[in-house]
Formats: structure tokens, sequence, C-alpha cells
């Protein structure tokens, strides 16, 4: 990491955040104070046990579910004073997502998949540079297939780049290789390490594999919704 | 966009698409061909009605003190009206429903050819004899009579005499002495209703009132133009009951059909409404894809119902040509898309509304 980099403030700042889910009677704490800082154009992945909070965090930094306590800052943004509706519009505009599978739309093709989400942001044309990704993501003979066709690897590229199309400033990605296999995998990994070092994306990746950690810049922990050490 | 993925997910289940469209379609169907054959019956009716070339009808007057129980008129007052002032002819009809819908009319010939202006014949003649019949060419089409066949009607055999053209009085004529014997309407002699035509149809209101005055009690007269409005829907509050009744149902077929098939849609798409969401959906914005499915449906039913309505039409047209007659009401279709499109709205608030609800993570939890 450069100087300058650690000088400017961290894309992803969170201190304290508790998340606690209701189940009728029974207090379900999923997070117990996390505190994480993210600098901007980091590839990070974040490790941990099944059930340790990892999803839960990427669901509230995406804004997807609201925290119960704490700070998080999102681009110089207060997540916690954020409206339903800021919220919704962070999703489209500010954050990325990628899930461990059924990540497309099934009715629709590959391009059709990305042009949903852009007309969701109310965008029409896509961002200037998206051919180049769709060339580093190998997918743009295979754009006119509905997901059915793809393999799973190129489903998960497809959403990536539907994840990319409204430039994200941070692109959530939960177990982005979770249900491919090595060859699969590895390609998507490459290509995430790739896409990091030429465009500077932020990258937050969730995953079991420690060789897939081994991509990032750098490795971080969670245990019983706190961060652990390695 | 949207409206891409909302083809797209239609054409995805285009089984579930179809038949709910089908259902909505025959529901319009109905409505239509409801509506239709009533206007044609009443239609119908009137114009043979009208084709008497009577100016007005006396009838039994129900409301009056001495109504007679066979709902009969005395053919004695048949000479009484012709006395009247204006009135060049006065004749008396015996109408008698001989099947489901269908009535046998009797008439004496020679002053009934006169005042309608004569029958016009495909076949044969007038009846000459006292079982001689005339039909009109729907009932000899529906029945495949020809002149010299025979009908069994009120148990009893008549001989086709003539064949003619349908639009005087009723589908059937034959002579109103033999109708009388066989209806016990003989002795005395009685008769159903009584026409009359005025020397100057100008003067059809006063005579209206003149006859009423003179009558009151035993007959009631009305001019062919309140009879012929009397043949509209509108007038018969029975049938319009009835026809708000198959609209109701209607309607919550439609609902109940939509409600099920997204209902069923939401449910199958839990994981694609949050994928959705992660996309910076709205709740409103799913609830605006369900709406606009449903509204697809609901015009692709009541496009279905159109066509099916012409089909339903050709097919009753095709089978009782005599008993049935069905017209196209376009003035309807748009009464009738508003309907389905009702229904279909209903069927897709709630499920729309769970769908908008539904949380984000819960739904992308789902498999
Ligand atoms: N919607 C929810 N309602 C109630 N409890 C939940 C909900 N989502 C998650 N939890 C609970 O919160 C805790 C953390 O779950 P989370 O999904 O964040 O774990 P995870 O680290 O992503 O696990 P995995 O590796 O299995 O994906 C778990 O105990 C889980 O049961
Ligand atoms: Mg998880």
């Amino acid at each position: 990491m450069s100087s300058a980099q650690a000088a400017a403030p961290p894309i992803i700042r969170v201190r304290g955040l508790q998340k606690i889910y209701r189940l009728g009677d029974v207090d379900v704490p999923a997070l117990r104070g996390v505190d994480l800082d993210v600098p901007r154009g980091e590839f990070l992945a974040v490790i941990g046990p099944s059930g340790s909070g990892k999803s839960t965090l990427f669901h509230i930094l995406g804004g997807l579910a609201p925290p119960t306590s704490g700070e998080i800052s999102i681009d110089g943004a207060d997540l916690r004073r954020m409206s339903e509706n800021e919220r919704t519009a962070m999703r489209q505009k500010k954050i990325g997502f990628v899930f461990q599978k059924y990540n497309l739309l099934p009715t629709l093709t590959a391009r059709d998949n990305i042009a949903l989400a852009q007309s969701l942001a109310g965008v029409t044309a896509p961002p200037p540079g998206f051919e180049q990704i769709l060339e580093l993501l190998g997918i743009r003979q295979r754009l006119d297939h509905r997901p059915r066709a793809l393999s799973g690897g190129e489903q998960q590229r497809v959403a990536i780049a539907r994840a990319l199309v409204n430039q994200p400033a941070i692109l959530l990605a939960d177990e982005p290789t979770g249900n491919l296999d090595t060859a699969n995998s590895n390609a998507v990994l490459e290509i995430l390490r790739d896409l990091n070092n030429r465009t500077g994306q932020t990258i937050l990746m969730i995953t079991h594999n420690p060789e897939a950690a081994a991509f990032a810049d750098r490795t971080v922990a969670m245990r019983d919704g706190r961060m652990a050490a390695l | 966009m949207i409206n891409k993925l909302v083809i797209e997910n239609l054409r995805h289940r285009w089984v579930r698409t179809l038949l709910c469209a089908l259902v909505v379609g025959v529901q319009v169907m109905s409505i239509l061909t409801l509506i239709g054959l009533s206007r044609g019956m009443l239609q119908d009716s009137a114009n043979r009605a009208k084709g008497t070339g009577a100016d007005i009808f006396l009838k039994p007057d129900t409301q009056g003190t001495f109504s007679f129980s066979s709902g009969q008129i005395d053919e004695k007052f048949e000479p009484f009206v012709a006395k009247q002032p204006h009135v060049a002819q006065a004749l008396g009809v015996l109408i008698t429903p001989v099947e489901l819908i269908t009535t046998i009319s009797g008439v004496n010939v020679a002053p009934f050819e006169k005042m309608s202006g004569g029958f016009h014949f495909f076949a044969g003649g007038a009846p000459s004899a006292p079982d001689d019949i005339v039909v009109d060419n729907y009932y000899a089409q529906q029945h495949k009579l020809r002149v010299g066949s025979t009908v069994k009607l009120l148990n009893h055999a008549w001989r086709v005499s003539g064949i003619m053209r349908s639009g005087i009085l009723g589908h059937l004529i034959v002579q109103l002495s033999s109708l009388q014997r066989l209806t016990g309407n003989a002795t005395p002699p009685r008769v159903s209703e009584i026409l009359v035509k005025l020397d100057d149809p100008a003067r059809t209101t006063q005579t209206v009132d003149q006859l009423n005055a003179l009558l009151k009690g035993n007959l009631r007269a009305i001019s062919m133009t309140d009879l012929q409005s009397q043949f509209s829907v509108s007038n018969i509050p029975e049938l319009r009951a009835f026809i708000g009744v198959i609209t109701t149902l209607a309607v919550v077929v439609g609902f109940l059909v939509v409600f099920l098939s997204m209902y069923t849609a939401v449910i199958e798409r839990t994981r694609e409404i949050g994928i959705l969401k992660a996309l910076g959906a709205k709740p409103l914005t799913i609830l605006d894809i369900l709406v606009r499915e449903a509204i697809v449906l609901a015009i692709a039913g009541c496009v279905i119902g159109i066509l099916l309505s012409f089909a339903s039409k050709a097919l009753i047209t095709g089978l009782m040509p005599s008993s049935l007659r069905v017209i196209d009401v376009p003035d309807w279709w748009p009464y009738a898309a508003a309907i389905a499109l009702g229904g279909a709205l209903l069927g897709a608030i709630y499920p729309g509304f769970k769908a908008a609800r539904q949380d984000a993570i819960e739904a992308l939890a789902y498999e």
C-alpha cells in the first residue's frame, strides 16, 4: 500500500457494528461489534467459519439490511443517517453485489441482465471502457444466451459484469467461487485480481477457501460476529 | 427494460400465461355472448313485432280488476276495437309457447296479410287448411323442413304449407281457429293480443290514450314505438340483474385466476426478487412489474375473449338459428376489457405487495 492511499480516508469505515436479528422472542446476535477499515482500491478477502456473520456484514455494507448499532461510512456517506430511498440509490450506484449462486434472472439474456441493472439505476448506455471489462471477463461472445445456456463460471462472470456496469465504488462478492470447480474458480479469481490491478476497483470478497483468499491484497477473519486474528 | 422482463417472465411460463389468459378470455366471451344474445333476441322480437305492420298493441291489462287468469283476451273485443275512430284494422292473434323459447302464432290469414303487407315466401304459400303451418327460413333450416314436411307441435301433426322470410310476428304461423282449438281457447274464442292499424299513424299517441281510457281494466294499449323500447336490456330488470351476476362472476373468476397465477409467480421468483432488490429495485418497482404482468394477462384475455365471442356466435347461430339470435356488441368490448382488467388488477394487488414487502435478505437466502 502506498503512503498516499494510507493517508486518504478509507472507502469503508466500520466501528462497533452490531446486528441483532429478532426471531420471535429470541435475539440472535449476528454481529457483535465489528471494526473495519478498507482503503480505496483494496482487494480484501474475508474468511471465517459458517455463521460468523460474514454475509450479514456484507448485507449491511450494501444497504440491504439496517444495522442495529454502530458507525458505518461508505464512500464518505454515513449509512446510519440514510433513508430507505437513499439506501436504494446507494445499491443502484455505489454497490455491486455478486452472490454465490442463482445470481442472474433466468428469463433474461446475459446482455439484458446487465441492461436491467443499468435501467434500474436510470442509466441507458454502458460506461466507457465497459467493452474492455467484458473482454476481460471473456463473455462478449456469450451475451445473447440465457443463464441456463451458460456454464457456472460464465454465469458468475456475467454477474460480475452486471455488478460493475454502474461503476460502483465497491464490489461485494459473497462466496463468488463457492459453486465453481477449480478451473472456473481460478478464472473468476484471476479476473477479480486483474480488475483490481487495472482499474483500482475496491473489492470485498467472502470466501471459505484460503487459496482463494490468497488472490486478495489482504485477508481479514471473522469469528462469532467479530473480527478475529487470522 | 422492465417491460422486457415482464414479457420474458410471461414467456418463460407460457403454459401458465396461456391458461390464465384463456380463463380470462372465457369470462370475457361469456359476457359478450350473453349481451349479444340478449340484444339479438330482443332485437329479433322487436323486428318481428314491427313486421306485423301494427301501430298499437292491445294486451290484457294485468293491473286491472278483471284480469283473466289465462292472460288471454276475449275475441269479441276485436270488432269493438275495430269500430273505434281512426282504427283501420284490428286483429286478434293467439301466441302460445311451443318449445323452450319458440312460440306459435295463430292469425286470421287474409286480414293479417293485409295488415302486414303479406308474407314473403321462399317456397309454398299461406296456410289454407286447418293443419297447415308456415315456418320461417331459420326454423326450416334448423329443423330441416321443406314444403310438405310434417312437424309435430302441441301434440298435433302440422303440414308445412310455406317457408317465409323471417321477420313477421313469429317463427311459426298457423290459422287462428286451429290454434284456439288445440290450446283450449275456442269457447269462447280467445286471443292473446290485438294488433291495431290506424288510418293515420301520426295519431298513435292520441289513440293509445283513447283506447286506454275506454278499455281500462280489460286491455292496455301500447304503441309500437313504446313496445320497441321495451325490447332493450335496460328495460328488463331481470335480464339486467342476470347480466350483473354474470359480470360479477367474471370479475371474481378473473381475480382468482390472476391472483393464483401471480401468487405462485411471486413464490417461484422469491430469489429473483431478492436479486432485483440487491440491484437497487424499489418496492414500487417490484409491484410495478407484477401489475404490468397482470395487465398483459388481462389484455391477452380480452383479445382471446373477443375472438372466442365470434366463435361462440357462429356456433350458436349455426346450431339454433331459429331460437337463438346473437349479434356482435363492439360497444361492450371496452366494458368487457375493463371487467377483465379490474379482475386482473385486483388479483395482482396482494401478490404484488407481498413481493414488494419481501425482505431482500430472506429472499436471497431462499432456494
Ligand atoms: N435473516 C436472518 N434472521 C435471523 N438470523 C439470521 C438471519 N441471517 C443470518 N442470521 C444469523 O446470523 C448469523 C450470521 O449469519 P451469516 O449468514 O452472516 O453467516 P456467514 O458467516 O455468512 O455464514 P456462511 O459462511 O454459512 O455463509 C447466523 O447465526 C445466522 O443464523
Ligand atoms: Mg454467508
